[in-house]
């Protein structure tokens, strides 16, 4: 029988310092779309909280019972991260397997949301995204999600795109680092 | 020279730089337009047309004159201001448009020639030979004018582009923007403040007047001190708001580190986008000159320059000054200049009736400067009374004032026009401009110290109280309040050139030329003259060529008009814009899980879309492309082949309606598609063209995945989303993208069934996955999908596991492909085999074919509605004289046949309208053994077995063709059953 090895597409592009911020991979365990069908947005979001505990975002949130979170990522659409969801919950929503279709990074330290300032074309500082809130923006030319978290901003992006990313969000973190050399 | 006891610049820190090769020095806080006058170099410039010597006109940013290229080799940096360029140690500088020297300018010639130079002389002279004007005129003339060029090379400099965000942004931080910031910033709002300068403070660094009792430099300092300990205000020096765009977005260019001998790890310059709610414009006012002959010497500067470089930098073009005015104003700079010690030998002022506010110099009232003489710098002017009679005075610097003009074209950029004001006699910005930014201080008229500072302190309060801060007006400090008074002038009659335009060499005359040759619109006579065109946008030049034009039209300034002032306020450099986008910088990369292997076994990536795809794979022993190609078809006809196929769509549709929103996707039905098979489909667009072809299969009841092609994934998607939204709001359905979320892998040629078998966890058989069939299967433990789907024409499948798998899974179907004498193929063979199959790619549905062209008309369903149905049945779009897609050989067997082509008879004349259509797609066919094609040919179908030309002038190829049906290898499918 054949072994198959799971490899990451981070490899050997992470983690990265520069300055004041840290880029590291984090892993979002399983992670399913759900998507309410017509007129079903409530009894989903009861029927999670039923099933897991917390129910279903509202645009920009997330919701949480730990180690589960359920981030807002579109129209009519959430991500349930940190282990599967309820088989239960298909009569509710549709329910898609997402796992491995997208990369998990975090962007630490105070200069964080400067650093994605260089990128990303929205207000991401603490006031204007504050713990608990998501968005869907760009990041350079790459459609993103991002999150705040209590460890730093979180960032997921399409797993092909991993090293554009990377190499994208790491320059970023040199110039900002460079200029505080400056003063 | 340097003047003792003035100036602001550290003469503790000295700094040495070159300019022209000449070392010199200068001190801290020095820029390099100060360091030269303080080194006694007047001279730092040549005109663009007529390469007359210049000097400094202004000591900021609206510098016409001082252009110098600074840096050496690949960093150099042409058309840098030497006004705005601060002095670091080492700086190296040279002049522009001049050849040899700067001293020595042979160019200058074009000066003697002036008479046949003047405005417009280009559109006259240069007429014929037509032939002429690209081939000579146009390089000789850009090779005599000109200004800085850039290096050649690849530019070695980071850069950088970033977003910022405030409550309210403060533009400039002269009197009035300080205090409009600090009234923002006092009421909780957040302020971002931008000065273009390197020290804020504007004015007020240029003057003796105190504010609060203390020099302005100081009271200045103490404030940005206090906006530096608010945690809600962001200071941004070396910053200038260059253009205020739709809903309170500014762009804003920053000098990070061009002040610096070595930027380090830092960007030199940024380009910011920020989005403000409110904006208080405290941009503050320009200095305009008065005309006369020979204005343009070095060492005639505005008065309030020349202050400024004394005040500041400690430092004058000359021992023996003179100012010539038509205000108050001017009197301080004489005043100043000889309080500092300096020879004020007149002030002059073109008011009969004024009073001399300078103190004990020679004062001249009710006379003008009408010539100035020196050629390389100023050495005499010629001052001349009402009746006439001229005296030559001595000089080395002379300080011009023809009053201020409000800086004001940020509030022209979204269209607005500005308001004449007979009063100051200078254009105001008109009232919301632009949506949410107010025009604060000098900029809006208010033009002593203490109006601005109260004017702005307003302003700040205000634009936080609109944000529902509770905000209250900071104490205005006590300052200058002179009233600004001034009767106009904008040019002293008489003989020769007198200069409006110092950087593009527009003068007096060419205006009134332009007028007469009725180019009276003053946007026509912009383009005639070219004035207030190139890096200074005229800012020196713009309000008195228009006043001399209304003069000469016989009507006043407001009738006349400005130009359109447009972003960018001042120079942005596109590497600046363009940050991050060198090189692969441009677009993301996607890779496949493959994609290392895929390198590392030597294959030469493509791209396709933002996707790098494995060209081929080349073995030992293969010399060419071709070569590696050929075996990998012959792999998968004879073997088997693998290729990862992860970069095409994939979108998975789940709920009990997704049948029935397929058929309206679909030309064909879907609906009727039992769980694990997979079927083919058509979509077009609304017009009734194809959009895009692919499979979909039904992996469970309400459980579909589509295929797209890897160049339409986005496009499908959007597509699926408005099908969704606009036709079907009511069907009960929900898709997303899984493209990223499965490596998918073909397995194709006689031998893939026996490859699977030995891999997958169960066996498959035909009965149990005939061609078109789908399923679950596991494969080492991971659960996967199997696809009975053929792009090749062989037995073949497609294999999907979840993407962390991908890799590995690549390397197990390899391995074991060539074990079975086979291997990976690329995207060369791949196109190989489904041209001997006659499949159609976005080569062929490229938007302009119609199902009808491509041979499937049958598959629009007659039994239901689809989208483009309707529009794909319109009169033209289904005629047999159409181009339809035909498979074309070489009737010599071995002739290429280059895509792009066209077709024509086989007899008769090669002109456009005998054309018949062209090639789409080529390759050479090893299964057959000669070059195949397929292309679009008017009536194809009915043509098979005939013959006609191919014609591509572009390769200079002529082959005769034998028209045939698309598919070239088993036509009857048999090769995939079984």
């Amino acid at each position: 029988m054949v072994e198959l090895t799971a490899q990451t597409p981070w490899a050997a592009l992470l983690p990265v310092t520069a300055g004041a911020t840290g880029l590291s991979a984090w892993d979002p365990g399983p992670m399913t779309a759900l998507m309410p069908y017509r007129g079903r947005r409530a009894a989903l979001s009861e029927a999670m909280q039923a099933a897991h505990g917390l129910g279903f975002p509202d645009p920009g949130e997330v919701t949480a019972a730990p180690p589960l979170r359920c981030l807002w990522t579109g129209r009519g659409q959430a991500f349930l991260m940190g282990g599967p969801a309820d088989p239960g919950l298909s009569a509710q929503a549709a329910l898609v397997d997402q796992s491995d279709g997208w990369v998990a990074l975090r962007l630490e330290g105070e200069t964080a949301p400067e650093v994605l300032a260089r990128l990303v074309p929205v207000d991401l500082r603490p006031a204007a995204l504050p713990e608990g809130r998501t968005l869907r923006t760009l990041c350079g030319h790459m459609t993103v999600s991002i999150t705040r978290a209590p460890e730093g901003l979180e960032i997921l992006a399409f797993r092909s795109m991993a090293g554009t990313l990377v190499h994208e969000i790491a320059d970023a973190m040199r110039l900002v680092a460079g200029r505080a050399v400056l003063g | 020279m340097r003047i003792d006891g003035m100036g602001r610049v550290d003469r503790a820190r000295v700094l040495g730089f070159t300019f022209d090769g000449r070392r010199y020095q200068g001190f801290a806080g020095d820029t390099l337009a100060s360091a030269l006058l303080g080194a006694g170099v007047r001279l730092m410039g040549r005109s663009f047309k007529y390469h007359r010597p210049r000097g400094p006109l202004t000591a900021g940013s609206a510098e016409p004159n001082a252009l110098v290229t600074v840096g050496r080799g690949a960093r150099a940096e042409p058309n840098t201001r030497a006004t705005m360029q601060e002095l670091y140690n080492g700086l190296a500088s040279v002049s522009q448009n001049r050849w040899p020297s700067l001293a020595l300018d042979l160019l200058s010639v074009n000066d003697l020639a002036a008479p046949f130079l003047g405005a417009g002389f280009y559109y006259k002279t240069f007429m014929w030979p037509k032939a002429f004007w690209e081939k000579v005129y146009e390089p000789v003339i850009r090779r005599a004018a000109g200004l800085g060029a850039l290096s050649g090379q690849p530019n070695p400099d980071r850069y950088e582009k970033a977003f910022a965000f405030c409550d309210v942004l403060v533009i400039g931080a002269g009197p009035a923007g300080l205090m409009a910031a600090l009234a923002a910033g006092q009421a909780g709002a957040q302020v971002i403040l931008c000065d273009e300068d390197a020290a804020p403070g504007g004015r007020l660094l240029a003057e003796a007047e105190a504010v609060d009792g203390r020099p302005g430099a100081d009271w200045t300092a103490a404030q940005w001190e206090a906006l530096r300990a608010m945690e809600n205000v962001r200071l941004m020096p070396r910053t200038t708001v260059t253009g205020a765009y739709d809903q309170g977005s500014y762009g804003a260019h920053e000098r990070v580190a061009q002040h610096l001998a070595d930027p380090g790890a830092a960007p030199v310059e940024c380009f910011w986008r920020i989005a403000a709610q409110r904006a208080v414009l405290c941009s503050g006012a320009l200095e305009r000159p008065i005309a006369f002959r020979d204005n343009d010497r070095p060492g005639v500067m505005l008065a309030g320059a020349l202050r400024g470089y004394a005040h500041r930098w400690g430092v004058a073009p000359g021992r023996r000054v003179a100012v010539f005015g038509n205000n108050d104003d001017a009197h301080r700079t004489a005043r100043d200049l000889a309080a500092a010690g300096l020879e004020v030998v007149a002030l002059v002022d073109s008011r009969h009736d004024a009073e001399n506010r300078a103190g004990d110099v020679p004062f001249f009232p009710g006379h003008v400067v009408s010539r100035a003489h020196g050629r390389r710098g100023l050495s005499a002017i010629e001052i001349r009374g009402a009746d006439g009679r001229r005296q030559r005075v001595a000089v080395e610097a002379l300080g011009v004032s023809g009053g201020w003009n409000p800086a004001l074209h940020l509030t022209c950029h979204l269209g607005a026009r500005p308001v004449w004001s007979e009063t100051l006699a200078a254009f105001l910005p008109r009232a919301d401009a632009v949506p949410g930014l107010r025009p604060a201080g000098a900029v809006a008229g208010a033009l002593s110290t203490t109006s601005c500072l109260r004017d702005g302190a307003e302003a700040g309060r205000a634009a936080a109280a609109d944000l529902g801060f509770a905000a209250v007006l900071p104490a205005i400090p006590e300052a200058e309040d002179a009233p600004g008074r001034l009767r106009r002038l904008w040019a002293v009659p008489g003989r020769g050139r007198a200069w409006l335009d110092f950087q593009n060499d527009v003068t007096v005359k060419d205006v009134k030329q332009a007028a007469a040759e009725n180019y009276a619109s003053v946007e026509h006579m912009k383009r005639y003259t070219t004035q207030g065109m190139a890096t200074d946008q005229g800012k020196s030049s713009n309000i008195g060529a228009l006043a001399i034009l209304a003069d000469a039209t016989g009507r006043d300034i407001p009738q006349t008009g400005t130009t359109t002032f447009r972003p960018p306020y001042s120079p942005v450099p596109i590497a600046a814009m363009g940050a991050g986008a060198q090189g692969q910088g441009f677009a993301p990369v996607r890779e496949t899980t493959s994609h290392a292997q895929s390198v590392a076994m030597g294959a030469p990536m493509v791209e396709a879309g933002l996707w790098y795809r494995p060209s081929y794979f080349p073995r030992a022993g293969e010399t060419t492309w071709r070569a590696a190609c050929d075996r990998e078809v012959a792999m998968v006809r004879g073997a088997v082949g693998i290729c990862d196929v992860s970069t095409l769509g994939k979108i998975e549709l789940v709920g009990p309606d997704v049948g029935a929103f397929l058929d309206v996707v679909y030309t064909n039905r879907f609906s009727t598609l039992k769980p694990g098979r997979v079927r083919y489909g058509l979509m077009l667009r609304e017009d009734g063209h194809v959009m895009d072809d692919g499979t979909t299969a039904r992996l469970e009841a309400d459980r579909w995945v589509m295929t797209t092609t890897t160049a339409a994934a986005g496009q499908v998607m959007r597509h699926l989303d408005w099908v969704q939204q606009a036709w079907a709001p009511g069907m009960d359905l929900r898709f997303v993208s899984v493209t990223e979320r499965w490596a998918q892998f073909a397995v194709a040629g006689p031998r893939s069934r026996e490859l699977l078998n030995g891999l997958l966890d169960a066996p498959i058989d035909d009965a149990g996955f005939p061609f078109m069939a789908c399923g679950p299967v596991s494969v080492g433990g991971v659960a996967g999908r199997l696809f009975r789907i053929s792009f090749s024409g062989e037995h073949a499948y497609e294999i999907a596991v979840p993407a962390r798998f991908g890799a590995s899974l690549f390397e197990a179907l390899v391995a074991r492909a060539e074990a079975l004498g086979g291997g990976a193929y690329g995207m060369e063979a791949l196109n190989v085999l489904r041209i001997e199959k006659g499949h159609v790619t976005h080569a062929e549905i490229h938007g302009r074919v119609t199902a009808f062209d491509i041979g499937f008309q049958r598959m629009i369903s007659p039994a239901k509605e689809c989208i483009g149905k309707a529009l794909a049945a319109r009169p033209g779009l289904v005629e047999e004289s159409r181009p339809q897609l035909v498979g074309l050989r070489p009737l010599d067997g071995q002739s290429p046949l280059p895509a792009g082509a066209h077709l024509f008879a086989a007899e008769g004349a090669v002109t456009p309208d005998t054309d018949l259509g062209y090639v789409t797609s080529t390759g050479y066919s090893p299964t057959l053994g000669l070059p195949l094609a397929l292309g679009f040919l008017a009536n194809g179908r009915a043509r098979h077995g005939e013959t006609v030309r191919l014609i591509d002038r572009l390769r200079g190829a002529e082959v005769a063709c034998e028209v045939t049906d698309p598919v070239a290898v088993d036509p009857d499918g048999g090769r995939l059953r079984g």
